[in-house]
């Protein structure tokens, strides 16, 4: 096992609204080794967006972070806001799903690009504009010296999500943490994108964290894949492991309930009944529990801690022997 | 054969784009759709998939009448809808109805579920009673899995895929004979997904609708249509049944789609050709000459830039447009 890029221990995230608190995260650890790709999956108000800001000191105003992020030998979370600007754009960089708002809509494109390598690597702009063109060429975007002098709005969606990637790896990070970066393009764009994020990734030894509802991307891109729920991490194992033989009841009917476009039958698709919690109303116990059919007694009591799922994975949940999954089997 | 239900014939919606200027600005035509050709059966569910930009939601909502056609016609039943007057063509709306994709911007926020699943009522049946307006309402409501209880609830206080159930609910009430289903599970979690698709087909099924079900979702399409047609700037590149698109797609385009679609298992995703569609899509204010596709294709040679490809038959119902689909 490689050293671990960023480590994040008892993490919790918080938010305060006039209907009281939300738990968004709760007690998550979890480590992301060096050159790794790490998956995260999980549907909306899983808190997997929310545990990344929170690392990167970029929680709304009402949100509050307790535990540790610890990158570099510093916790982010515990770090002033000189502290993290310097290393975000620099070692840690950030990629978000939607390039149009968090590019500046009035600022050249080039002197967003210069700007981060003037500010970490203290260029002359020259050589910044020198290095700047050399990585939009990098990630194939074509003239690039002529985009430089673009607008974001003058670009595709999937040229201006080139340009924040461009843009992440400008100063070589070691960490590029990607919150659902394919989800607004188009599937042919997404595979250009995935492809870049895949060489990054092998060429440059960055670690990646990439954020996503997809589970066909994540099977694509990731070492290993943390299933989350109700902002806990309910799975944690190996792609494969968790592909093939999923530990955990949730993992297992996400998985049954994705149409695949390797599937030709027709029938009904397995579905999960009723929906996800809400954060502030969890239910007491597992927070599955009121969802899944293998419910026991002992989990609408206790809440099941990350244990040892076998092959090297974890699993939250007081099943013991749960089945290997078979593609297209009813979840029983 | 039954006479098909739906007879889409040369189809052109252009839009007028206004290009540069103020005052004195010139306008480009958008070629939104751009001559689509297809018959659509009581019963069958044709999936109509493309990228952004490929024209399939302006081609529902031009079949449903709610933008005007540029030309071509939209026979329903034998008749075209196209020439039909506001009130001649009021008449027609009971049977066509359409899910849209925001769940819950295409609800109205002041009303509640109750008054917008019953709207198509008050709309059509007016001799209906307001007991059994409510009394369908009920049925209705508990048929897509909501509780009757919520009735008098609006729409904020719903979840996406409890929004969409009413927006279904309001598409089915007047058991219609074709539905336009315009992503409708784009916006919803995996869960709350597979179980509105479930939802549609069992409709679908029970009450014979013609389903037009548009997406940029491969596998969601595959799943759920008979039949598949594969638009790419306005134009139809592909047209056949669901198992010859998947399992033998002609068009360079299809093939590449399908490629394209990650698939959730890591043995089978990481064993795939990766082959990448290069560039990205052209301007449709100014596609390019011949095969629309030509720019991004990987077989593409000088007859493509000059021709525009015709759809040829490819087998039994199975049509394409490429000059090359037999190499």
């Amino acid at each position: 096992m490689s050293a671990s890029v960023l480590d994040l221990r008892n993490l919790s995230v918080r938010f305060t609204t006039p209907d009281g608190d939300v738990a968004a995260v709760s007690e998550l650890s979890l480590s992301v080794g060096k050159g790794e790709c790490l998956g995260i999956v999980g549907e909306s108000g899983s808190g997997k967006s929310q545990t990344f800001l929170a690392a990167m000191g970029l929680l709304a105003h009402n949100g509050h972070a307790v535990g540790e992020a610890i990158f570099g030998g510093v916790n982010l979370v515990a770090a002033d806001e000189s502290t993290l600007n310097g290393l975000r754009g620099d070692k840690l960089a950030m990629i978000f799903q939607d390039p149009m708002t968090s590019l500046t809509p009035h600022m050249k494109v080039g002197h967003q690009l210069t700007e981060v390598l003037v500010r970490h690597r203290n260029l002359k702009s020259t050589a910044a504009r020198d290095r700047a063109i050399a990585m939009l060429r990098r990630v194939q975007i074509p003239e690039p010296e002529r985009r430089f002098e673009m607008y974001p709005h003058e670009l595709s969606g999937g040229l201006r999500q080139r340009v924040m990637i461009a843009m992440a790896l400008l100063c070589g990070p070691e960490l590029i943490i990607a919150d659902e970066p394919t989800t607004a393009l188009d599937v042919t764009i997404q595979a250009q994108i995935l492809d870049l994020i895949r060489r990054a990734k092998e060429e440059l030894g960055t670690a990646v964290i990439l954020i996503t509802h997809d589970l066909g991307v994540v099977a694509g891109m990731a070492d290993r894949v943390a299933v989350m729920y109700a902002g806990r991490i309910v799975e944690l194992g190996d792609v494969h492991q968790i592909f093939n033989a999923p530990q955990h009841p949730y993992t297992k009917g996400l998985l049954a309930c994705t149409p695949r476009l390797d599937d030709a039958t027709a029938s009904a698709l397995v579905t999960i009944p009723g929906q996800p919690p809400n954060l502030q109303r969890l239910p007491k116990g597992c927070a599955y529990h009121p969802r899944c059919q293998n419910v026991m007694d002992r989990c609408r009591a206790e809440k099941p801690p990350l244990m040892s799922a076998g092959g090297g994975g974890l699993k939250a949940c007081f099943l013991e022997n749960f089945g290997r999954f078979q593609a297209g089997a009813v979840v029983p | 054969m039954t006479s098909p239900l739906l007879q889409v014939r040369d189809l052109k919606v252009h839009f007028q784009v206004r290009a540069g200027g103020i005052f004195f600005g010139t306008y480009l035509p958008l070629k939104a759709v751009d001559g689509l050709s297809f018959d659509l059966s009581a019963g069958e569910t044709l999936g109509i998939v493309g990228e952004s930009g490929c024209g399939k939601s302006t081609l529902g909502r031009a079949i449903l009448q709610l933008l005007p056609a540029t030309s071509g016609t939209v026979a329903w039943l034998g008749k075209d809808l196209t020439a039909l007057d506001r009130a001649e063509l009021k008449a027609h709306r009971r049977h066509m109805q359409i899910v849209f994709q925001d769940p819950l911007a295409s609800l109205d926020p002041r009303m509640t579920a109750g008054d917008i699943i019953a709207e198509p009522l008050r709309n059509f049946e007016t001799g209906l009673s307001s007991a059994a307006i409510k009394a369908k309402v009920r049925e209705m409501m508990e048929q897509v899995g909501l509780l009757p209880s919520m009735v008098n609830r609006y729409p904020h206080e719903f979840s996406g895929g409890q929004c969409q159930r009413i927006g279904i609910a309001r598409a089915m009430i007047l058991k219609p004979k074709l539905v336009v289903c315009d992503e409708p599970v784009s916006a919803l979690d995996v869960s709350i997904r597979a179980q509105v698709i479930n939802l549609l087909m069992d409709f679908q099924r029970a009450l014979n609708i013609s389903m037009l079900f548009i997406s940029h979702d491969l596998s969601v399409v595959r799943h759920i249509s008979r039949r598949v047609m594969v638009l790419y700037l306005g134009r139809v590149m592909e047209l056949a049944d669901r198992d010859a698109i998947y399992g033998k797609p002609r068009h360079p385009y299809t093939q590449a789609l399908i490629l394209a679609v990650p698939i959730p298992d890591p043995d089978k995703e990481r064993a795939k050709p990766r082959v990448l569609v290069a560039g990205d899509l052209p301007s449709p204010l100014d596609p390019p000459s011949g095969c629309v596709f030509r720019t991004r294709c990987p077989r593409a040679t000088e007859i493509c830039a000059r021709a525009v490809p015709v759809l040829e038959s490819a087998g039994v119902g199975h049509e394409v447009a490429c000059h090359h689909w037999r190499d």
